[in-house]
């Protein structure tokens, strides 16, 4: 397999290593809806094929859960002179370049299990739903003095639509 | 309400209508080139209703608006009982109809009292709602306040405008009125002025226009000591000649700058389009069922499907019939409409991306059709009866180049023109454009050879397709961010695709199956030719860089 892509010139900052707890936590929530919601019907109906989705649908959320870490260590982002720098992903890796004066809006974001850990998630809006620059697992104070400072990046470099 | 007009005699754009003078008998050809007015752009009828004061709307709007509704259920009850009394007369029958019902109880007087009410209700209700229904310009804003029990109130800001449209349905264009839409960034977000007089919707767009652009009117009113409307035409005349008025004023372009549809051109699209090919197989396949089962259900459940269709076709036909488009000094001019008229101006950088495209049929008579990207989603349809997102219906590939130059003016200079045709009708290889390496072959069977990019002057030019030829082009001052993306299937080829952002529409700027190493390059140029382009772009008030006179 070749190498995953790798932008020249670029030093991302990464999320919090506390977001791992989160995104398990979400994982394992989502996990328990849906293996729950196949495992009743085969119970009740006493199928036995039924047991093999069951256990595919658990395999593939144990993999996701366990790759976890990873993932969150693969979102990244940076603010350069004049635009924003996004990274996420392993597998699907996805990189976003936003130029400030492109901003709308600046969301910020808690989750009750975020809030736990003190973490927040900062959305940046633009006038394209495609941008879709979601940074999660900032620390609180970070994340308000991150909105911050786009804000007043976005201010320098106005820009019409 | 800072109006303080009594409602009798309301502040209408009846500039010619009450006044004295138009009892003149005049040559109706005359009067076709008077409301223009080229060098006086700013008429007073459109400077005073753009001063910054609430104004009223044009009178017989609660007529265009709800009474043609209900002339058309009084026309329902009239038929209803004319044949009521054909069947009485003729078959001597009798039927449960609540007309005769009324009648035979002698509960006529009644009926007839109630109904009156019901319509005295119904005129003071429109009275009312057009009493209340006021607009006023600034130097900044539209503003519309209208409703009755429900107050609205809507102000859209004049930079932020992405075109404005004058719709002309048939009715109101009888009357000499139209409706005058400004539809400013956002889903839905048009400020509706309707009904205006004729004549003053386009005084007032060229002037909202003007005071968008930021322009000082100084600027402009050089040379508008030309004389005024030098006299008005009788009222039946000047309706005739708004009627008979070529869709586009000649006054309002250059010649040289308009394209307009070819009649049959516009035939031959409309039967080489792909829904007309699936309807003539689909009409073989039951006339092939019907002959041999002897069965005619099929046939008959055929029925409405055809007249749909031919009614569909129709109106797209009569609806592209006579659409032009051309160059103002304020922006692009579309306009089309056979009986419903309607044009819409949009100003210079309202364009977020466009794309010339071909169907597979149209190769043949090499025809293409243009569609764009824009901020605002008007409600009124364009032609052909599609969103009015499709700039060109279709034209010959020198007409699409054409109206590209006008769309975004910045492309005009020959080289880009060069990259722009390579770009439609390339077949790829060493020719400006990046084309995907041969392995990508696996996921662009038959395209990769063309499947490319090229950054020019002014605009990131997307090329794809080998069956379904299209070119896709976004000016970097309008785009708001770019994303390079990698699945696992991508990665195992060494490639990687570029998603261009830009506002929603009916297309989406990406590029798939891109080398590795180049798409990441391509990204990085991007997103710097984003920046620069942002820094650099003034169009949200096009024309402030003229200095006034």
């Amino acid at each position: 397999m070749p190498e995953r892509i790798e932008l020249p010139d670029t030093e991302w900052r990464r999320v919090s290593p506390k977001y791992i707890v989160v995104d398990v936590v979400g994982y394992l929530v989502t996990a328990l809806v849906i293996v729950g919601a196949a495992a009743v019907p085969t119970v009740l109906a006493g199928w036995t094929w039924g047991w093999w989705v069951v256990g595919a649908l658990a395999a593939i959320f144990l993999l996701t859960i366990a790759l976890t870490p990873r993932r969150v260590r693969a979102i990244g982002f940076q603010l350069r002179e004049d635009d924003l720098l996004f990274r996420r992903g392993l597998m699907w890796q996805r990189f976003v370049s936003v130029p400030y004066g492109r901003m709308q809006l600046v969301d910020i974001n808690r989750g009750p299990v975020a809030r736990s850990v003190g973490l927040s998630e900062l959305k940046f809006v633009t006038a394209a739903a495609a941008t879709g620059i979601v940074i999660p697992g900032l620390p609180e104070g970070e994340a308000d003095a991150l909105r911050d400072r786009l804000v007043e990046l976005a201010e320098s470099r106005r820009a019409g639509l | 309400m800072t109006d303080p007009q009594p409602p009798a005699a309301p502040e209408p754009m009846t500039s010619a209508e009450p006044q004295p003078a138009a009892s003149v008998q005049q040559d109706a050809a005359v009067h076709q080139d008077a409301p223009a007015q080229p060098s006086a752009p700013v008429s007073p009828t459109a400077e005073r209703l753009s001063d910054g004061e609430w104004h009223r709307l044009h009178p017989a709007t609660p007529l265009l608006k709800g009474g043609i509704a209900f002339l058309a259920v009084l026309g329902v009850v009239i038929v209803n009982l004319r044949d009521v009394l054909i069947e009485m007369f003729i078959s001597g029958q009798r039927q449960d109809d609540p007309l005769l019902w009324v009648w035979e109880q002698g509960y006529l007087p009644i009926a007839l009292a109630g109904f009156a009410v019901l319509l005295i209700l119904f005129m003071v209700g429109f009275y009312l709602s057009w009493r209340f229904h006021t607009f006023r310009i600034t130097d900044e804003l539209v503003e519309v306040r209208s409703g009755i029990l429900f107050r609205t109130h809507r102000r859209g800001r004049l930079d932020r405008i992405q075109g404005i449209n004058i719709v002309r349905p048939l009715v109101a264009r009888i009357f000499g009125a139209a409706k005058l839409e400004v539809n400013v960034a956002g889903q839905d977000a048009n400020v509706q002025l309707s009904y205006l007089a004729s004549g003053a919707a386009d005084d007032l767009r060229r002037e909202i226009l003007r005071l968008a652009s930021g322009v000082q009117r100084e600027a402009v009113q050089q040379g508008a000591d030309a004389p005024l409307a030098t006299a008005q035409p009788g009222l039946i005349e000047k309706r005739v000649g708004e009627f008979l008025a070529p869709e586009l004023d000649p006054n309002e372009a250059p010649p040289e700058s308009v394209v307009k549809m070819n009649p049959g051109r516009l035939i031959g699209s409309i039967l080489l389009s792909e829904s007309t090919i699936i309807l003539v197989l689909v009409l073989i396949g039951i006339v092939v069922f019907t002959s041999i089962t002897g069965e005619l259900f099929a046939l008959l459940g055929f029925i409405p499907a055809v007249i749909g269709l031919a009614g569909y076709t129709v109106s797209r036909f009569t609806k592209s019939l006579r659409y032009s488009i051309a160059a103002t000094p304020d922006g692009v001019r579309v306009g089309f409409g056979l009986l419903s008229v309607s044009n819409e101006t949009l100003p210079p950088g309202r364009i977020h991306s466009l794309q010339i495209w071909q169907p597979l049929l149209w190769r043949f008579a090499g025809w293409w059709t243009i569609r764009v990207n824009r901020a605002s989603r008007s409600t009124a349809r364009a032609a052909a009866g599609q969103e009015n997102t499709t700039i060109l219906p279709v034209g010959s590939r020198d007409e699409a180049i054409k109206v590209l130059g006008l769309l975004l003016p910045d492309l005009g200079d020959e080289q880009q023109t060069e990259m722009i045709l390579r770009g439609l009708e390339g077949k790829g290889g060493d020719d400006g454009f990046v084309n995907s390496p041969r392995r990508a072959a696996v996921l662009r069977w038959f395209s990769w050879r063309r499947n490319g990019f090229a950054i020019i002057r002014g605009a990131i030019l997307l090329r794809k397709g080998r069956i379904w030829r299209e070119l896709v082009i976004v000016p970097p001052a309008r785009m708001q961010s770019v994303a390079l993306h990698q699945g696992p299937i991508e990665r195992s080829l060494r490639v990687a695709s570029v998603n261009v952002h830009t506002v929603a529409g009916p297309i989406t700027p990406r590029l798939g199956a891109v080398d590795a190493e180049v798409a990441i390059r391509f990204f990085g140029e991007v997103a710097s030719e984003a920046v620069h382009a942002v820094s650099s772009d003034r169009t949200h008030r096009w024309r402030s860089g003229e200095t006034p006179a």
